[in-house]
């Protein structure tokens, strides 16, 4: 792999490179991001393109689930080349929450691998603790910023198991810090999950067990 | 931090550096007064050569949000029976929406406005549409004034200082 800057692009004779394949995945990433307000979609679209994702802005959770295929509708072939590779979306919405939402991304199978990150703008520990249980990668407080946005290349990494329990742990703590607590007493941090980890996904190029950590891994490829 | 704020130096006493120096001045005075905020410097640093008006664009697009939250306010507390969860849902998307472009007093203006529909005081509810209405004439005002002013310094050969 040179490193002369350049990133080389594939090599015909050589084949994929995983680590290729994961650079041109997070260059080309493509990111669904589902708010209702007006203002926030133009605003997170923005943020998104600038950092150089692909992105398709909705304004429901009915909308993602359409634009995703869970409604029936499209067919898998449809669906697999839309390629979504994460899902931001926003927490208070009407008719389907962003909690709702994240909960039925997670409950399908065809969709379960798919990052989550979570937007909202009350700061609440029990609320951040809902969305990490059910699955989410991460919570961002709006409003949101660039470097918030800069942040999700971290979750993108291909194949890579998103919100294992050991995460959880850590990125809760990160987010109690700066949080405040609801009057309703904290739920209690279970360390064990509903649903397994996913040792039963489709081969991927990059097999977790050979990652060290997948955010080291993205940092080596990108060439300055 | 210097001088320019990102131009180059502009002949001592020319148009532009006058510009430059009015311009901050003013930001200055509206953070000052809690009318915009980082945010809206924030979103200023999203603007580019080929998206140069993305700033005036949230913005407009805000006022038109506002205005149409505003009435359905406006509607929800004249009915006989207020339906204070409708009136608080409005206020609660007026809020976000006036945080994410940086609009420090409107948001306040909601956080008050929210405790009021918690307590289903209607006056107080009231004299909060008010100040929101007033708040949001306010700040497009002070807004259309710093736009024109960049304007201003885009004419004379500037750019928009972004800290």
């Amino acid at each position: 792999m040179a490193r002369n800057g350049a990133f080389p692009r594939r090599r015909a004779s050589e084949g994929a490179d995983w680590l290729d394949l994961c650079q041109a995945n997070v260059e080309e990433a493509h990111v669904l991001a589902v708010d209702d307000s007006l203002v926030d979609r133009k605003v997170i679209e923005r943020l998104l393109k600038i950092s150089s994702f692909k992105v398709t802005a909705v304004d429901s959770g009915l909308r993602a689930l359409q634009f995703l295929g869970l409604d029936g509708k499209k067919s898998p072939i449809d669906f697999h080349s839309l390629k979504v590779d994460l899902i931001i979306t926003d927490y208070c919405m009407p008719g389907m929450t962003g909690y709702e939402l994240l909960k039925r991304i997670k409950g399908s199978s065809a969709l379960r691998e798919i990052p989550v990150v979570v937007m909202s703008s009350e700061n609440v520990v029990a609320r951040i603790d809902r969305c990490l249980e059910e699955g989410a990668e991460d919570f961002i407080v709006k409003p949101v910023k660039l470097s918030d946005v800069r942040r999700l290349k971290d979750y993108m990494v291909r194949g890579c198991q998103p919100n294992s329990g050991g995460k959880n742990h850590q990125k809760r703590k990160q987010l109690h810090g700066s949080a405040t607590s609801s009057s309703s007493p904290l739920p209690s941090v279970s360390s064990s999950r509903s649903r397994s980890p996913l040792v039963d996904t489709p081969a991927a190029p990059c097999s977790p067990s050979s990652l060290e950590s997948p955010t080291r891994r993205l940092r080596m490829t990108s060439c300055e | 931090m210097s001088r320019f704020h990102g131009n180059t130096q502009p002949p001592a006493g020319s148009v532009l550096e006058q510009l430059l120096a009015k311009y901050v001045d003013y930001m200055d005075s509206l953070r000052r007064e809690s009318f915009l905020d980082d945010q809206f410097t924030q979103l200023l640093k999203l603007q580019d050569e080929n998206n140069p008006d993305f700033v005036g664009e949230v913005v407009s697009l805000f006022f038109q949000d506002s205005e149409r939250l505003i009435g359905n306010m406006g509607t929800a507390l004249g009915k006989k029976s207020v339906d204070y969860k409708q009136v608080d849902a409005d206020v609660h998307q007026l809020k976000g929406s006036s945080s994410s472009i940086g609009a420090v007093r409107i948001k306040n203006v909601c956080v008050f406005f929210r405790n009021l529909c918690e307590a289903k005081n209607l006056e107080g509810c009231y004299r909060c549409l008010h100040e929101v209405t007033q708040e949001c004439v306010v700040l497009k005002n002070k807004l259309n004034t710093l736009f024109m002013l960049q304007k201003q310094i885009v004419a004379a050969g500037g750019s928009i200082p972004v800290d």
